[in-house]
């Protein structure tokens, strides 16, 4: 009987362009063009601020339950930024900054964490569907999406976002199987930052890379320093160039790090320690991208508080707008709306009693 | 007697059954050093160690999935999933297997397991964290559907789930984990399930609920008798599955008039049902039409429009008013 060793033509690659410090491999510097360089940097500041900005208004009560990204802004920025119209993203619930370079505004994030349906109506340009709460839950409607795109022999891919965590569901291994039997233009993100709320990514899989996971559906799989916004754009370009010219699915794992809470229900203090993350902190993605900015000459300490001013204001004016769209949004009449095309006549019904119930309401308060 | 909420109720009713019974062993996500994301579990890993505590990894198939084996095995699985919005991940494993492997294996293999879960609006939640689907398990024959209303039932009640040997899906409410404090007995105390509570005595109506509804309904029960000398009976389901129709039928044989309140959606909710039951053993004694006062047939609003949804205390009033004008 033979016992005989299958040879399988797999690897896992670490790919790292700029150093902690944000010197440069000059070997792999992606050719990116100095416009979408700044873009990219703008973004990945926009990120951090309204990032910071959301937390504040969250402490305040003026919005509810959010998900913070900070620390993470390379790793999901990088990976968005080589797609091209006609492509689409399936994000979980911490690609903010993704989805506002997409094209997502400001107003309706905050609209959406402060609890208000009607953000989503603020939508209206893009591909890319709502963030999933349901962990990974998003995967496979990446594969149907990216179906649709071959069955149309359209040039286009998509592009799905998930976590460490998300590795360990059932639809995460559906969907990358799917993707890979049928060659679907799928790229799968993971944004490996380290902690599912309390779980640390030790104990999430045994697995020494989430880049290894790939080779069992046989698709490329490659681990990136995901606080290296031209490692992750580099490896993004790649997956995406060849899921777009017919070479199917690819699995990125972006090594990055959850600076900030799981959301802001969570306290990381009772499970990980404050040297961690502040070990972290040295590799901040913003930092080392300036360094070489600066370097190349296209940034300098004046343009960043020049930026930063304009960024600042932008998140200002959303911040006030989205307040006057809260007022606007204040009936609660409109929950019967969207749940079929056309409203059946029990929710019509059942419209008009709240109706009544509203407009009754005062009156009971008064006899109080 | 210490004064605690319905999470440190919850909290010594595993410490207590893990004490006194070793195959009883707590897994799901952030269990373990998180203390669950509720603190339900809180402090339990450092009792009982990695062994008895499982931090799962990020899967919910996988949780409920692993318990029935575990319960097959003669372990005592009490299985926490996050929110229960996420728990449809293991509907399949509940639905195909928990709920029916004494039936499959002809009473030779039993799935003796407590399934938890958060659920309910009015904590100003995310997406997926406010619905009540308790319909959804209460639907499927083999399985017990239990919903605490306070910290002292929580606790007599968990107790029960834990040693039944059938399994049980757990209810608890968000609203009302740390909503108020009550009494609760060092020494055991348990509640049998399938058996409701008649809260407040009355002759007027009866009104049922469960759960976190029960407060907007004892409220309504004190408005009514305070500003229209109403006397409402009022009855704390605790179970849905398998309901105690007997003191259900027993209370509107008695008042004639029944008003349901849930915050699930209300068609083919637990009230389409239990309106059923009463007609069928309560048709002769009915004095108007059984009103029903739930969440609307649409998906609970983001959290700046839930309280329009969640049926409070003048919703409950306003249709006991028009039973008993009726």
């Amino acid at each position: 009987m033979p016992r005989n060793r299958v040879e399988l033509p797999y690897h896992v690659e670490y790919v790292s362009v700029l150093d902690e410090e944000g010197r440069l491999d000059q070997a792999l510097e992606p050719k990116i063009p100095d416009d979408l360089l700044l873009k990219l940097h703008r973004a990945m500041v926009l990120g951090r601020r309204f990032d910071e900005r959301l937390l504040s208004l969250q402490r305040q009560g003026r919005i509810g339950t959010f998900a913070p990204i900070t620390g993470q802004e390379a790793s999901q920025l990088g990976a968005v930024a080589p797609l091209m119209p006609g492509d689409w993203m399936a994000p979980s619930f911490r690609e903010t900054a993704a989805q506002i370079y997409r094209g997502l505004p400001l107003e309706s994030v905050i609209l959406g964490f402060g609890g208000y349906n009607e953000a989503a109506s603020l939508v209206k340009e893009g591909n890319d569907l709502p963030v999933a709460i349901p962990v990974a839950s998003q995967v496979l409607h990446a594969v149907g999406l990216a179906w649709g795109m071959k069955y149309r022999k359209k040039q286009n891919v998509v592009m799905t976002f998930f976590g460490d965590g998300g590795t360990s569901e059932g639809d995460f291994h559906e969907g990358m199987n799917f993707a890979a039997v049928y060659q679907a233009p799928v790229v799968f993100i993971c944004q490996n930052n380290q902690w599912a709320i309390s779980v640390p990514r030790s104990k999430q899989t045994h697995s020494k890379t989430i880049a290894q996971k790939a080779l069992a559906y046989d698709m490329p799989g490659i681990q990136v320093d995901g606080n290296d916004v031209l490692a992750v754009y580099s490896a993004a370009k790649e997956a995406i160039d060849r899921a777009r010219s017919g070479g199917g699915p690819s699995l990125i794992e972006n090594v990055t790090y959850r600076m900030m809470m799981h959301t802001t229900a969570d306290d990381p203090k009772r499970y990980r320690k404050d040297e961690e993350v502040e070990g972290w902190r040295k590799r901040d993605p913003i930092q080392r991208f300036q360094k070489y900015l600066k370097d190349k000459g296209l940034l300098s300490d004046q343009k960043i508080e020049e930026l930063e001013a304009q960024v600042k204001e932008e998140i200002q004016k959303a911040v006030e707008h989205a307040e006057e769209l809260m007022k606007k949004y204040s009936d609660p009449l409109p929950m019967f709306e969207h749940a079929y095309e056309e409203v059946p006549a029990h929710l019509k019904e059942q419209r008009e009693e709240l109706k009544r119930e509203l407009a009754e309401m005062p009156k009971e308060e008064d006899h109080g | 007697m210490a004064k605690m909420t319905m999470v440190q109720a919850l909290n010594l009713a595993l410490r207590q059954e893990m004490e006194k019974d070793d195959r009883v062993i707590v897994l799901g996500e952030d269990v373990g050093r998180d203390g669950g994301v509720f603190r339900v579990t809180e402090g339990l890993i450092d009792q009982f160690g990695e062994e008895r505590v499982l931090d799962t990894p990020l899967a919910e198939s996988g949780i409920a999935g692993m318990s029935i084996g575990m319960a097959i095995y003669g372990l005592r699985p009490v299985c926490e999933i996050q929110f229960s919005g996420f728990s449809y991940f293991c509907m399949h494993q509940i639905e195909a297997h928990a709920s029916r492997m004494r039936w499959r294996s002809q009473g030779s293999l039993t799935v003796p397991m407590v399934l938890r879960c958060p659920y309910g609006g009015g904590v100003r939640a995310l997406e997926h964290h406010s619905e009540s689907r308790e319909a959804f398990w209460a639907h499927i024959p083999g399985l017990k559907m239990v919903i605490p209303s306070g910290p002292r039932n929580a606790r007599a009640l968990m107790i029960s789930a834990i040693r039944d040997p059938d399994p049980v899906i757990f209810y608890e409410g968000k609203a009302i984990y740390r909503a108020f404090r009550e009494e609760v007995p060092e020494a055991e105390e348990s509640l049998p399930i399938g058996k409701a509570q008649r809260i407040l005595g009355g002759k007027d109506l009866t009104i049922i609920s469960y759960g976190a509804m029960m407060r907007p309904t004892l409220e309504a029960a004190s408005l009514l008798k305070e500003k229209d000398g109403v006397e409402a009976e009022v009855i704390d389901l605790l179970t849905i599955s398998p309901l105690d129709e007997a003191t259900l039928v027993e209370s509107v044989k008695k008042t004639g008039k029944a008003v349901i309140v849930h915050e699930a959606p209300r068609s083919f909710g637990p009230g389409a049902e239990i309106a059923s039951r009463l007609m069928e053993k309560a048709f002769f004694y009915l004095e108007a039409p059984i009103a029903r006062v739930t969440g609307f047939d649409v998906v609970i609003p983001l959290f700046s429009k839930e309280q329009a949804y969640l049926p409070n205390a003048q919703r409950i009033m306003k249709a006991a008013r028009s039973l008993l004008s009726a």
